[in-house]
């Protein structure tokens, strides 16, 4: 029995156990067939008139009612762009530019954990002149709405807060919030990258005026990422060069990628449900299991309004990286806000704003789970790691 | 430039091998100098133990250990550290600079330059506190 065990862990260090989907999935193969024609003989440029060209635009417009269908809207309020990171800075920017355009105000409302391709665009915005209110977020992750009704002001043209946090899993309260910007009269962005395979993204049920989401998060291409942009809300181009995309995002479109997100959206869809109940059993199978056997241990993010993919920990007495080339080196791929990762000096802004201090936050974990992720692979992280951390520890100075 | 500025998150074979085999780690009991770098609140502290070895009136260093909580590049700066300064006299030892210990490592990644930094500070501070007990 034992043997076998051993056996059985042997064969997973060498084929790897990827908990780090949050980083990025890997393609569905079903999505894959179906952006294969795409790649090859359906090579068209969905401009052109011809044959080649409009078998290209028939299948991006059918791409679009299929997102459209996902996400409860129009195929019109549908704009497929480059990433999530440029769909954010298209809802962000542009709709700044046009409200300044138009007059309306001038000040957004975000929150401190905000994904950096949020919370970087509006702090460009603060040093363009925009006013900026930076929400605070409680222990656990969570934005109170209250916090967002007091901060809404008449020059307010914007909320823009995440639909779930890729770094702790929390999921943001975006109902309650947009009962509130409704209220108010004020739009509402949210960022759900993070939340496809595992939360419903119908953009009624949220209240939501715009939304971006990327396909790589989700089983589909890299480099493909979309706006919903309610039908009505007027947002200006950041670059130019055509009317692709109605003029806001322009450029040659890329059927391949684009027929590929969705599909993968499809799919996302159509699984969401046993997806969730699959993946949530085995977060919590390792969060129990890291937080019994590695001493110093304690997770971060809310206890149960949490992403069923994230189990994310900080640990006394140890530095992120380090866990993470060790883990590596196991066959096991995670990752961690600490400053050695993050490619600055200070550790993750998430963990910090959560009341985290700066010593534990540099000794932070995240596994991030998949669909396909098995309960061998979680025993298997949780008889690895505590061996890892005992290590690092027994290395780092004493009394500290 | 050079590959680890292109890539911040890749580390060369050498420094992947101290980080994996880490040499001279540990502490040595009643150390001629020690010193302790850095803070938990930046995310590295290190900790040099000397011990010192006096040949034909010069003053060299016998053993030295490190202890290290930090990422990857500063557990490998604190241990290429000691495998250079080994055996050497402390005069030539503290001279080293943090340039010397990443050329050692085969490069550092812009972003860990400071931990080599914190592993030069260390040695010096140790031997500053070697020459405070002898005075």
């Amino acid at each position: 029995m034992k043997k076998a065990y051993f056996a059985r862990n042997k064969v997973l260090a060498k084929r790897g156990s990827y908990l780090d989907y949050a980083a990025t999935t890997p393609l569905d193969p079903r999505v894959l067939k179906a952006m294969m024609p795409f790649m090859k003989e359906k090579f068209g440029n969905p401009s052109s008139v011809h044959s080649w060209g409009q078998e290209a635009r028939v299948a991006v417009e059918k791409a679009r009612k299929q997102v459209a269908k996902a996400l409860g809207c129009k195929s019109s309020e549908v704009y497929f762009t480059g990433t999530t990171t440029t769909s954010d800075n298209l809802a962000i920017l542009g709709l700044a530019r046009a409200a300044k355009k138009a007059g309306r105000g001038n000040h957004l409302i975000t929150s401190s954990i905000e994904h950096h391709a949020v919370l970087d665009t509006c702090q460009a915005l603060e040093k363009e002149g925009f006013g900026l209110t930076i929400l605070p977020v409680n222990k656990d992750g969570l934005v109170n709405p209250k916090e967002v009704e007091k901060a809404i002001n008449n020059k307010t043209i914007l909320v823009t807060i995440m639909y779930a946090n890729n770094e702790v899993g929390t999921i943001e309260p975006i109902k309650g919030i947009s009962k509130i910007t409704k209220k108010k009269g004020v739009l509402f962005h949210t960022d759900a990258a993070a939340a496809v395979d595992y939360l419903d993204v119908n953009v009624k049920t949220l209240g939501v005026d715009l939304m971006t989401i990327g396909a790589h998060k989700f089983g589909g291409p890299k480099g493909v990422g979309l706006l919903y942009l309610k039908r009505g809300v007027a947002i200006e181009p950041l670059t130019f060069g055509g009317y692709h995309e109605k003029g806001l995002w322009p450029g040659t479109e890329a059927p391949a990628l684009i027929v590929g997100m969705a599909k993968a959206l499809e799919i996302a869809t159509q699984e969401r449900k046993t997806a969730v109940q699959k993946v949530t059993k085995l977060r919590d199978r390792l969060i129990k299991g890291v937080l019994a056997q590695v001493p110093g241990s304690r997770l971060t993010g809310h206890p149960t309004k949490r992403l069923s993919d994230i189990a994310s920990f900080v640990i006394n007495g140890v530095e992120g990286e380090a866990m993470l080339l060790m883990l590596s080196d196991k066959g096991i791929a995670a990752s961690s806000g600490s400053a050695c990762t993050s490619g600055t000096l200070e550790p993750s802004h998430v963990l910090t704003a959560m009341g985290i201090p700066p010593e534990r936050a540099h000794g932070s974990l995240r596994f991030s789970l998949g669909k396909t992720t098995t309960w061998e692979e979680i025993d298997y992280v949780v008889k690895i790691l505590p061996g890892i951390v005992k290590r690092l520890r027994k290395m780092a100075p004493k009394g500290i | 430039m050079t590959d680890s500025k292109l890539y911040p998150s890749l580390y060369s074979k050498k420094v992947m091998s101290h980080i994996r085999h880490p040499k001279n780690m540990g502490e040595i009991k009643n150390p001629d100098g020690m010193a302790t770098v850095g803070n938990p609140v930046c995310g590295d502290v290190m900790r040099l133990f000397l011990k010192i070895e006096k040949k034909k009136g010069k003053d060299y260093i016998k053993e030295i250990k490190f202890q290290t909580l930090g990422c990857g590049a500063a557990i490998a700066s604190s241990s290429m550290l000691t495998t250079m300064v080994k055996g050497k006299p402390i005069k030539e030892a503290e001279k080293i600079s943090r340039e010397a210990i990443a050329k050692e490592l085969g490069g550092l990644p812009q972003a860990k330059i400071h931990c080599s930094v914190l592993a030069a500070d260390a040695l010096r501070k140790a031997i500053r506190n070697y020459r405070q007990k002898q005075s």
